[in-house]
């Protein structure tokens, strides 16, 4: 449905452009995954997108923005054959791509074949992406998966006093990220990590990754994502799993929370964190909320944003008020711009997001716990705010290079 | 069975081996060496199980594929669709009335229909031509995932579970014994076992019914000469279409299955059709039984793969089918 309606937009968009033909345009390619396992994401990143749009308008000075759609599956491959139609045949000149972690590493690469055009990323988190060799022309204003989980680890070990977990997760780079950061932490504060199980990205059958599930630790993490988190939570419960839960910042997330059937019971009072909090009381935060939850009737959205929402949001954002800066000026390979996107400080609706010398963001991250609002909607309760996570979570970055890069094995779980 | 053993003795003694080894395994106490060296009995006990009742998935899509080949020669690439469709169907049934075996009987009868259509107006016309029949059901799935694409969009549905079978059952087999002495029992998933049964006795009804009915005389007649079988009298048109309508129907009702405990997805017509495949080269084309056990031998490898060697889960499935093919290039139980 929604995808229909994305449709329509680009739709309406090209009849706007044939009523202001004198107008000036400025192309933007955006791409979401709108088909396989991150579908739901997809299309709710879109929406934070629209909501953008809403808040903030299409017109930089006298020119306008033109947005061109174009789908992917969460696979790098698709996200780099969108991204190449859109450059080759769209001729759009900027970027708002792409969602997923391994997509981001591949069109992270992509974009230097083309130092010209500008690309922001979209919702990306796999901490490779910027960490290393990064793009002189890749901004990302959303903070990768370790960042997303600074906290967790101290809360789960001093709070929950939980001692030995055991991780499940999606096969790929932005779980390994989001692990990576929960292992830091937890294990620096002294836990033990005793088994982290891997699962390729859109697994059905979680049948025997449930029964392998270890029952001598204190709880289990969930690294998991869109229709794989949907699945395992349905099989978990008819296999009438009981252990604590922890999730990871796609997995406790309206995506999850607001999936339909009653599986998603299973997660009241897990712990989590990510670049968000449903229930934040901040006025920046509830006015993004409220705009979203106007811009769609209920039924076509989730009743508050979710993480990918949020990360689309505040990338427009960048996108359009650096544009603004500059008044739409594109010209010399559109270094102007670029320097505006660099320097640009987002008040975004998640706390304040500013870029480190590798255009990596630096913003907020929330420890959060899923509450039940006594109507049956689960939403993440905000439980501690950490301003200021940068991409090496606080270490020296002689030190976190020592650690290595995020993997299936790596960090080791040890003090740092 | 005796002539077998009589011909074959060294595999006849290795499959009793084989067969008292994993009677052992499902139900002894294993000893704490055992345990040490390939892990706790509860998970090697889970993947049986999922491996057996993904069994019974697999065969409810590949028996209507198999039978509709073994009557009709012709292999229907669209039988995924079939599958997918069915499953949409389910979904969208449970949803509106909320009755999950409804689902199944609409679902059953909406796809047969389907089948109906594409034997009267695309088999019929090609008898025979089987490159011709091929292609042009290739070129089918192809727009039926589209269309089911646009209607119901990229997104995961998932069937309701009705409440009476949400949550586990303890079954009388011992995964362990606590220090007290007390066993511990294998808690199963009750909808697992509930579709597996299910599936159970669809098979044998319908071996039943192919071997022990007159209808089912005149399928396994149709099987081996249709031409003679035309020339009794029979109308063998019409038997085509009933059994095309069961097969495709088959795979409706797997759908909804596949929906329950899976989930719904573009992309799943694929899987289904790939699955099926592969189980019906392994069991045999055309034979019922070829497909319970291509099926049973396939959804034990998936799982016992994923927990024992998951980096290549995926590779096993195909190592078998090309051993099969290898050896035994009709499939384990077709009929020379």
């Amino acid at each position: 449905m929604s995808k229909c309606s994305i449709g329509l937009l680009a739709l309406s968009s090209l009849f706007l452009s044939s009523a202001a033909i004198a107008q000036e345009k400025i192309k933007v390619g955006v791409t979401a995954t709108l088909e396989g396992t991150y579908t739901v994401l997809g299309e709710d990143g879109m929406r934070g997108h629209q909501t953008a749009l809403n808040v903030l308008g299409k017109k930089i000075g006298d020119k306008e923005l033109e947005f061109i759609v174009a789908s992917t599956d969460a696979t790098p491959d698709s996200a780099v054959r969108a991204v190449r139609k859109l450059i080759e045949q769209d001729k759009v000149q900027i970027l708002l791509s792409p969602l997923s972690g391994d997509e981001g590493i591949a069109v992270k690469n992509f974009a230097k074949t083309h130092p010209e055009l500008t690309f922001i990323n979209a919702a990306s988190g796999a901490q490779e992406t910027t960490y290393v060799d990064p793009a002189p022309n890749f901004f990302r204003y959303n903070m990768d998966g370790a960042q997303w989980q600074v906290g967790l680890g101290k809360y789960a070990y001093d709070e929950k006093k939980y001692r030995k977990i055991a991780t499940v997760g999606e096969d790929y780079s932005f779980i390994y990220t989001q692990v990576f950061g929960l292992v830091l932490e937890f294990c620096g504060a002294g836990g033990q990590v005793t088994n982290r199980q891997w699962v390729p990205l859109g697994t059905k059958d979680f049948a025997s990754v449930i029964a392998a599930l270890p029952d001598d630790v204190d709880a289990i993490y969930l690294g998991l994502g869109g229709a794989d988190a949907v699945n395992f939570l349905n099989q978990y419960q008819q296999a009438g799993g009981k252990a604590h839960l922890m999730g990871g910042s796609i997995m406790i997330d309206q995506t999850i929370l607001s999936s339909k059937g009653n599986a998603k019971n299973a997660l009241i009072g897990t712990i989590a964190a990510s670049g968000q909090a449903d229930t934040w009381e901040d006025p920046g935060w509830q006015k993004f909320v409220k705009a979203y939850q106007d811009a769609f009737p209920p039924n076509k959205r989730f009743p508050s944003p979710s993480l990918l929402a949020t990360n689309y949001y505040d990338s427009t954002m960048a996108l359009i008020l650096a544009l603004r800066e500059v008044n739409g000026d594109l010209s010399d390979n559109q270094s102007k711009f670029k320097a505006a996107l660099a320097k640009i400080e987002l008040d975004a609706p998640n706390g304040n997001i500013k870029l480190d010398s590798n255009r990596q963001a630096i913003g907020t991250n929330f420890v959060t716990e899923v509450v039940d609002d006594g109507k049956g909607a689960l939403f993440s309760k905000v439980v501690k705010v950490i301003p200021n996570v940068n991409q090496t979570l606080g270490y020296d970055p002689a030190v976190f290079s020592k650690i290595g890069l995020p993997s299936r094995t790596v960090p080791e779980c040890k003090k740092y | 069975m005796s002539r077998f053993v009589e011909r074959h003795p060294a595999w006849a003694l290795i499959a009793i081996i084989a067969i008292a080894v994993a009677l052992w395994l499902i139900f002894a106490v294993w000893p704490p060496g055992l345990e040490e060296a390939i892990g706790r009995k509860r998970v090697f006990l889970n993947a049986v199980f999922n491996g057996i009742t993904l069994g019974g998935l697999y065969f409810l899509v590949a028996s209507g594929f198999t039978l509709i080949f073994g009557l009709m020669r012709n292999v229907n690439l669209a039988h995924g669709s079939l599958y997918l469709f069915g499953g949409y169907v389910g979904y969208a049934i449970s949803t509106a009335t909320g009755s999950w075996l409804l689902s199944f009987i609409v679902a059953f009868i909406l796809t047969a229909l389907v089948g109906v259509l594409l034997q009267v107006i695309v088999f019929h016309r090609m008898e025979g031509q089987d490159l011709r029949q091929t292609m042009v059901t290739i070129g089918l799935s192809i727009v039926f995932a589209d269309l089911m694409l646009w209607a119901c969009g990229g997104d995961f549905y998932q069937v309701q579970t009705p409440n009476w079978l949400i949550g586990p059952v303890e079954l009388p087999l011992i995964t362990a014994v606590k220090s007290s002495g007390e066993p511990v029992y294998l808690r199963y998933p009750m909808v697992r076992l509930v579709i597996f049964a299910a599936s159970v006795v669809i098979g044998v009804s319908m071996w039943l019914a192919l071997n022990r009915t007159r209808i089912g005389m005149i399928i396994r007649a149709g099987v081996d000469d249709r031409d003679i079988l035309a020339a009794t009298g029979v109308r063998i048109q019409l038997v085509f279409v009933a059994v095309f309508a069961f097969g495709a129907g088959l795979a409706g009702i797997a759908g909804v299955v596949g929906g329950t405990f899976q989930s719904l997805s573009p992309g799943e017509d694929i899987r289904f059709l790939l699955a099926s495949l592969v189980v019906v080269i392994v069991g045999g084309m055309g034979s019922i039984p070829g497909a319970a056990l291509g099926a049973l031998i396939i959804g034990l490898a998936e799982q016992l793969g994923s927990v024992y060697i998951p980096t290549y889960a995926i590779v096993v499935t195909f190592l078998i089918m090309v051993l099969v093919l290898a050896i035994r290039p009709q499939g384990l139980l077709a009929r020379r």
